[in-house]
């Protein structure tokens, strides 16, 4: 995943004439099934000898939000019951929180 | 003031004036959503029901698959449907060897050390299997409740299997797969009472984690509760193929 994530983010720093990428934040949700660190570890693996190479990376988890069909409102579920805190019904309508993303680069 | 391009440098601070942010917001699985959209387009030219079939190693993929087949053919010919499968594990072809062996189309692919099917082995499989041949494609994922959850193969349904030596709260363990899974099917009922398998809570963590599942209870040895699955399954293929016919007649 962090080699996929490399290949589009340097492809998109060439893109824009950069010799150096900066920064890398990417949006990481709550449900993706990620594992942060072994991102991050695999990022300072796979960045040696790339435009990478002394990129911070910064990854922002998305928390999982949930609509309610019956309130018509969003919440934000406690672990992985998503119980509507109004009507106590059990909803699987996620809106956010799948998130899987490289978000932005800085680059210089 | 730096020489090369005019920003200021005073001392040892690099003041970053070269620096800019742009916005990207791409999924990092995009290579493998964009084959499995790939794959999920010629299923449907195919007219092939595909289901991406999950589970912990040992909870009886094949063995449902083998039953599945099995109770199909005991159906009046209209009901029947021919099953094809993709199946993955880290090494050998049994699980392949054991489908031929009841008369299943089988493809097997051997991993290495990957832990889960992706999209493009996926696509690569197909292509061994002669599909117009066949209503019903299973993909047989490599035994993990936790890789596979992340990779589209194209699929059209995902069934999550678990056996009753497992435990009640398995659900609250791999919420991410569950959460995944349209079908949720709970086997090896026939040894049920001999691992006092509570089968109300098992039920009641299902449906607290994915209340969108529908919940098929089998024995794949007795073949007890198979029948509901195949007509879900039927029912699954036919809205399928209807489906389709109403919007390219409306071309």
């Amino acid at each position: 995943m962090m080699q996929n994530t490399l290949d589009i983010a340097i492809a998109q720093a060439k893109q824009n004439n950069a010799t150096k990428i900066d920064r890398l934040t990417m949006n990481i949700g709550e449900l993706s099934g990620v594992v942060t660190e072994a991102l991050e570890f695999a990022f300072e693996v796979l960045v040696q000898d790339t435009i990478a190479e002394n990129a911070e990376l910064e990854i922002k988890t998305i928390s999982v939000v949930c609509h309610c069909k019956k309130c018509d409102r969003t919440f934000q579920p406690e672990a992985y019951i998503y119980q509507c805190p109004n009507c106590k019904q059990i909803s699987s309508d996620v809106i956010s929180g799948r998130e899987l993303e490289l978000a932005s680069l800085v680059i210089s | 003031m730096c020489m090369d391009c005019g920003c200021s440098i005073a001392g040892n601070v690099e003041l970053k004036t070269h620096d800019r942010k742009i916005e990207i917001n791409r999924g990092i699985l995009s290579k493998n959503d964009r084959l499995a959209e790939q794959n999920r387009n010629l299923f449907k030219k195919q007219e092939l029901l595909v289901v991406n079939l999950l589970s912990s190693p040992g909870s009886g993929k094949t063995a449902s698959i083998t039953r599945m087949q099995i109770e199909q053919l005991k159906q009046k010919s209209d009901f029947r449907f021919k099953i094809g499968v993709i199946v993955g594990d880290l090494a050998t072809d049994n699980d392949a060897r054991r489908l031929r062996s009841k008369n299943i189309p089988a493809v097997q692919i051997t991993t290495g050390n990957a832990c889960h099917l992706e999209a493009n082995m996926v696509a690569k499989a197909a292509h061994k299997l002669d599909q117009n041949n066949l209503d019903l494609l299973i993909i047989e994922n490599v035994g993990n409740l936790v890789c596979p959850a992340a990779y589209d193969l194209g699929e059209d349904l995902r069934i999550v299997l678990l056996s009753v030596t497992e435990g009640e709260d398995k659900p609250l363990k791999y919420p991410t797969i569950f959460k995944s899974a349209q079908i949720v099917i709970i086997n090896k009922i026939d040894l049920a009472q001999a691992v006092e398998f509570d089968r109300d809570i098992a039920i009641a963590n299902i449906q607290k984690i994915a209340p969108q599942a529908q919940i098929f209870e089998i024995s794949a040895k007795t073949g007890q509760g198979v029948d509901s699955l195949l007509v879900f399954l039927f029912s699954m293929l036919k809205i399928k193929t209807l489906t389709q016919s109403v919007y390219s007649s409306s071309k």
